[in-house]
């Protein structure tokens, strides 16, 4: 402990501005110091992502093994009952990957936000009896998502090894692009949901609704060549492809799954998918401040409504 | 200490809270055009000023729902007033609650690191801290067990003991100093004492009178959100008790039954008065009681006690086998305490009026006050006269 006498700790403390306490809900200002304050405290959250992957699996003899026990198992039924008794993976090559890197990049926005939308709610115990920047409960979920898909990914990278389709392409380049984008958007919609389930917890039931449908939204378990098949040049194209999820479960897929780009001679991307991309990104970039002002706003009163 | 410069600044905070009786979808469509009736808001802070300089120990007191906590969190940033401002600086630490933050199933020693992260530690400090940690909790055998296996001291005195190594220069701490065993607590005690030596910022909140008159140069009496006191701590303490005997008196008028029943005696003025003999002190404390029905076998009880709330002595008439008058009228009791060595200073006279059943008929809390002159030798709550020998011969 740092042993300071009275007199220049006091001399310390009067060279310190004095500091408002709180956020401040200026809408450009308010980003600058909620950033520095969510920088502060990075060791913090660092830790706190800890806590939640180990303490998930801190009792159970398998550990981490199970958080790839729910994708692979979704994995299996996907490709049986669709690839196989359906006779989807008729016209999608190599079907097993195509269903794993759409699942892996649709398990890290599902994990974004329904554990973002209820971070401040679990950590009530905290929102309510400390001061810390209530940003990093959502950034907190955000981490323990990208572990579980880093996890995913190291499988996915294996199995496209094992099956000698080997992920080596110009088109690699794209894999960054389509993770950043889902990792803003959801990180944009965990925050307001978050903030907002506080206020009205019914919307927690609400997004688990909201998920189960927008999975079939995006070309997870079909290929990009039936949507296009049957509303191409449309529209209602342009509306599904406006969907920042859809068009990362693409980007994933034009990176990791070489048999849709070499082996089949549909349309399994649509062409400008990087511009497209890039787009979104700017998009979700906006959304996250947007979002971050809002619940910069609803959070003062987090710890009186929760 | 030459200089205080502020630590906290309060400018005329508010805080309105506003209770919804409606949390779902369904239940504020039901209400969706008598929603203002829905929400019943009170302020729970009105128009509270407060500067505290370095390097003092502020005590916030008051009932039950007063706005005390309020005022701590609004300080600490937890909650965000509805008007005015709160300007700060220096490290804060807030000890609203122990173990905030720990998670059952992890381990005393990965907890330690975490609540020290949110507390504001970084892992060089807590590192360097850390033995000092667990050596003050004194759990050094359970330090690598999860804490959901701890008792509820173990898991107390971990959570305190990673509190007070934060360095804070700002301490908001609410009730939470009276946790562990005899022992651990005065170690507790012993360490904000040490926190004040070394200068730091305390304000906290306690019901505890004797651990507020102890520990705080400054006692803010909060009533109904506003600061009805601010200053003095034996003052402050005076004021609050004040307010309980007011809450019990109105209590009382408030129930008819009873108050036709406390008719039966009733108080009258009460005087103390400290009479300084060559030799001895005596204090007399005079009371008129007005009876209005007759009551057999009434009593009188005095009792003393300091400015902070410490009983330092209660008797009773009714062990004297003494009888009293049961003539209605008015008549003049005296009760003289002899010889009293108590040190210098104000102390506080108690009386009530009862019967030997224990019921108690009226009674009249710091009803008077008498002065004790200074002390000839040392000072304190005695008064004694030390001899002194020196070489004395061994019997």
């Amino acid at each position: 402990m740092s042993s300071l006498n009275a007199e220049e700790r006091a001399l310390r403390i009067a060279q310190e501005p004095l500091l408002p306490v709180g956020q401040s809900t200026g809408f450009v200002s308010g980003t600058g110091s909620s950033v520095r304050e969510v920088w502060a405290h990075r060791e913090l959250l660092g830790l706190l992502v800890r806590r939640e992957i180990k303490a998930r699996y801190k009792d159970s003899s398998l550990g981490l093994v199970w958080s790839l026990v729910k994708p692979l198992s979704q994995l299996l039924v996907y490709y049986f009952a669709i690839g196989q008794v359906l006779g989807l993976a008729r016209n999608i090559p190599s079907f097993a990957i195509f269903v794993f890197v759409g699942l892996t990049i649709w398990g890290l926005f599902t994990e974004i936000i329904s554990s973002g939308t209820m971070s401040i709610i679990n950590n009530s115990g905290l929102v309510k009896k400390v001061y810390l920047p209530r940003e990093i409960f959502p950034l907190g979920s955000l981490g323990g998502g990208l572990f579980n898909f880093a996890l995913q990914l190291v499988i996915l990278i294996g199995a496209t090894i094992a099956m000698g389709q080997i992920p080596l392409t110009p088109d690699l380049a794209i894999a960054p692009l389509a993770v950043l984008n889902v990792i803003l958007f959801g990180t944009a919609l965990a925050m307001i949901l978050s903030a907002a389930t506080v206020y009205l917890r019914d919307i927690q039931h609400l997004v688990e609704v909201a998920l189960t449908v927008a999975f079939w939204g995006s070309p997870i378990v079909y290929s990009y060549a039936f949507v296009h098949a049957a509303i191409g040049g449309t529209w209602l194209e342009q509306i599904y492809l406006a969907n920042p999820v859809t068009l990362s479960v693409l980007g994933m897929q034009k990176a990791f799954w070489l048999a849709g780009t070499t082996e089949s001679t549909q349309m399994n991307f649509p062409p400008d998918l990087a511009v497209r991309l890039w787009i979104s990104l700017a998009i979700s970039a906006v959304l996250l401040w947007v979002g971050q002002r809002i619940f910069s706003r609803l959070q003062g009163n987090f710890a009186q409504e929760l | 200490m030459t200089i205080s410069p502020s630590i906290v600044q309060v400018d005329d905070v508010s805080k309105r809270f506003i209770l919804h009786k409606d949390k779902s979808v369904k239940e504020r469509l039901m209400f969706i055009g008598r929603a203002r009736k829905q929400a019943e808001d009170f302020w729970a802070l009105r128009n509270v000023s407060l500067d505290i300089k370095t390097g003092t120990t502020v005590g916030l007191v008051g009932h039950n729902g007063s706005g005390k906590s309020t005022l701590l969190k609004v300080v600490g940033g937890i909650i965000q007033p509805t008007s005015g401002s709160v300007v700060r600086r220096g490290r804060m630490a807030a000890l609203l609650e122990l173990g905030a933050g720990f998670h059952p199933d992890l381990s005393g020693r990965e907890n330690v690191y975490l609540n020290a992260a949110i507390l504001g530690l970084n892992r060089q400090e807590t590192d360097l801290h850390f033995d000092a940690i667990v050596e003050f909790s004194g759990i050094e055998e359970f330090i690598d067990t999860q804490v959901k296996f701890y008792s509820s001291g173990m898991y107390v005195r971990l959570a305190f003991s990673v509190a007070v190594h934060v360095d804070p220069d700002l301490l908001l701490v609410d009730e939470v100093l009276a946790v562990g065993d005899e022992p651990f607590q005065r170690k507790c005690m012993d360490k904000i004492a040490e926190f004040q030596a070394e200068g730091r910022t305390i304000v906290l909140v306690s019901h505890s009178s004797d651990q507020v008159g102890r520990l705080c140069d400054r006692v803010v009496v909060m009533h109904a959100g506003s600061m009805i006191h601010d200053g003095d701590p034996a003052e402050g303490i005076r004021v609050l008790r004040d307010g309980y005997e007011e809450d019990r008196v109105n209590h009382i008028k408030a129930s008819p039954v009873e108050s036709s029943d406390a008719k039966r005696l009733t108080l009258g003025e009460v005087e103390a008065r400290t009479v300084v003999g060559s030799d001895q002190t005596d204090v007399i404390v005079r009371t008129t009681v007005d009876v209005h029905e007759i009551t057999p076998g009434w009593g009188i009880g005095v009792a003393i006690d300091t400015p902070l709330g410490l009983r330092l002595y209660a008797m009773n008439t009714f062990t004297m086998g003494m009888d009293f008058p049961t003539t209605r009228g008015r008549h003049v009791v005296e009760v003289t305490l002899p010889d009293i060595r108590l040190g210098a200073g104000k102390y506080l006279i108690s009386v009530g009026l009862g019967l030997p059943t224990g019921e108690t008929i009226d009674r009249r809390g710091s009803a008077a006050a008498f002065d004790m002159p200074s002390d000839v030798f040392g000072a304190g709550i005695l008064r004694l006269e030390p001899r002194l020998d020196i070489n004395p011969r061994v019997a």
